[in-house]
């Protein structure tokens, strides 16, 4: 077991290496408002963290991490560029039966840079593997843009992409609706019996004839989405050389340089991947720059998809079997303007848990 | 002696002291009406203790009883496996935990149409739709497993039918044995919206301490049940 004061002083060994790398240290409140972290994350968090009550404040909860109130901090009165650090406990209740520890020290660093984002990904990912070398870790990288730039670029309705990128984190029902969407899955029985019902009457009229009106939601809201339904059983499926290119994407786990090489193939195939290819290309570049081997670095296009759903970029975390990630992080620039308030700037970043950092060198010592 | 937990009164009780009578274990108890104490007949080396059905759960994670009779709903909503072990299904207590949207939802038949009202709702009223239950765990865990997105749980600890009317909640999750309660207050089970099963059962507390007579009455209370010689 390592002692609080080795894990302590891991954590200040990584954050002095932060601060030498031009970031300024910074603090975020434990108790964090729950309002903001519902919102953003919905109710799942609710499984992960610690909800507490505050007479005055309303609900509370114990910081699941940095990021938000790091980023609210920044957009509220940050200079640009900035880096920032940070060394504080996070909170995270544990599955039944987990090893894992449900209050423990994550180190932090953020970027916020508008001038080169793929220079910000390698500079952060090369920090990180400096710090972590020698412990035995794997790095894997992931690319949400890409993903999120191919479903934006499928033949079909605004309606149905919108719908699949809203569960790009949701691979269980992302899929689900891509399967649907393609017409691999049939139409469900509940969904037949409905269009039948919607074919035989106005919306209004069939609303009308369900009985008593209850509830918030208003009755042209429940008409606008059945005649939305209608439009959408209509709709012919997505193409099915389309649809194989998305699932082939989904799927695909490669070394980095290979893993562009792929995507260049299919990029005449599925144009709209184009710009974030390259910009993968350009962060293959820009790795390579600081030293990193991308024809043997792990590229997964699925990676960090069952994260908190924030990432829409690069995503990389630092695995060793048998244990929890020693290190995750990534590229979130929608985050920065949905608590922005209008304002956005693109952001990367990541964290080590200087716990499991302690236990590997105690354990290699 | 094995602390068997058992309802104290109603229906519940009834079926309980009835199941386990017609495996040759008298259950009866003594006193005057309003005493919650019992004895166990037939069998050696137990005792029961009478205790309302929504404390049983807490009692055998504490193992304050080695078994317990209570309903599955209440064992999955609080305990973990590593807590509690299924001795028998006692296939009394029906009751299903579902999702109920309102009836005038006529776009909204499955999980998958309740996700996708979510997500048009919260975009016209600025928040997450609100489900009204007090099963927090075993809604949040299905909704999670199905993949939905832009709802919120609201507690509510009775008359769960009456929030939609009563503007506190877009929806509910609730245990139904009818759907009569539903139909009443305006509102329908979604089709693909059972999220638990639940019926009475018999548990064995794997946190209470069982010592060897403990576990020599088991055996003895086993035979007569009808079930494995040991709790887990």
């Amino acid at each position: 077991m390592t002692s609080k004061a080795a894990v302590r002083a891991e954590g200040e060994r990584l954050l002095a290496a932060f601060v030498a790398a031009g970031a300024v240290p910074v603090e975020a409140d434990i108790l964090q408002p729950a309002g903001t972290l519902l919102d953003l994350y919905g109710e799942d968090i609710r499984a992960r963290a610690y909800v507490t009550d505050d007479p005055v404040r309303g609900e509370m909860m114990l910081r699941p991490d940095f990021t938000v109130p790091v980023v609210q901090a920044h957009m509220a009165h940050g200079a640009e560029p900035a880096r920032y650090a940070y060394l504080g406990e996070v909170f995270r209740k544990q599955a039944r039966g987990s090893e894992g520890t449900s209050e423990y020290l994550q180190v932090g660093y953020e970027v916020f840079d508008r001038s080169s984002p793929e220079e910000a990904d390698a500079e952060v990912f090369a920090l990180f593997r400096d710090l972590l070398v020698g412990l035995g870790l794997r790095p894997v990288t992931g690319d949400i843009g890409i993903l999120m730039a191919a479903v934006r670029g499928l033949e079909t309705t605004e309606r149905r992409k919108a719908a699949l990128l809203r569960h790009v984190w949701r691979p269980v029902r992302f899929k689900a609706l891509l399967d649907r969407f393609s017409g691999r899955a049939p139409v469900p029985a509940g969904r037949m019996a409905l269009l039948q019902r919607l074919k035989a009457g106005s919306p209004i009229a069939l609303i009308e004839d369900a009985g008593t009106f209850v509830g918030l939601r208003t009755a042209d809201e429940i008409a606008a989405r059945a005649e939305a339904l209608v439009a959408d059983a209509g709709t012919p499926p997505i193409k099915a050389t389309e649809a194989a290119l998305l699932y082939d994407l989904l799927s695909l786990e490669a070394p980095a340089a290979h893993a562009l090489s792929h995507l260049r193939g299919i990029t005449p195939m599925l144009p709209a991947i184009g710009p974030a290819v390259d910009r993968f290309a350009a962060r293959l570049d820009a790795l390579v720059a600081k030293g990193v081997d991308v024809a043997a670095l792990a590229f997964e296009a699925s990676h960090g998809r069952t994260a908190l759903e924030y990432y829409d970029g690069f995503v990389f975390s630092f695995v060793k079997d048998g244990m929890p990630p020693v290190a995750s992080g990534g590229r979130y620039d929608a985050l920065t303007a949905v608590l922005g308030a209008g304002a956005f700037i693109p952001a990367v970043g990541g964290v080590i848990q200087p716990g499991l950092v302690a236990q590997l060198k105690g354990a290699s010592a | 002696m094995i602390r068997l937990g058992v309802p104290s009164k109603g229906r519940l009780m009834q079926d309980c002291f009835d199941w386990f009578g017609a495996r040759g274990v008298m259950m009866k108890r003594t006193g005057s009406d309003r005493e919650y104490s019992g004895v166990v007949e037939g069998v050696e080396g137990v005792v029961p203790v009478l205790l309302s059905a929504g404390e049983i759960p807490r009692e055998l994670a504490a193992g304050r009883i080695h078994l317990g009779v209570t309903g599955s709903d209440l064992v999955r909503e609080q305990l973990g496996e590593d807590e509690v072990a299924e001795v028998a299904k006692l296939g009394f207590g029906h009751a299903d935990l579902v999702i109920a949207v309102p009836a005038v939802w006529i776009d909204v038949e499955t999980v998958d149409d309740l996700d996708a009202a979510a997500a048009g709702f919260r975009k016209a009223h600025g928040h997450r739709l609100r489900i009204a239950t007090k099963y927090h765990r075993l809604v949040r865990d299905f909704l999670q497993s199905q993949g939905v997105a832009d709802y919120q749980l609201v507690d509510s600890q009775g008359a769960t039918e009456g929030t939609v009317k009563n503007g506190t909640a877009e929806a509910i999750a609730d245990i139904t044995s009818s759907g009569e309660t539903l139909r009443a207050n305006h509102l329908r089970i979604l089709s693909d919206g059972l999220i638990h099963s639940s019926q009475a059962a018999l548990w064995a507390s794997r946190v209470a301490e069982w010592s060897s007579a403990d576990l020599a009455a088991y055996a003895g209370l086993a035979a007569k049940l009808g079930v494995a010689a040991r709790p887990f």
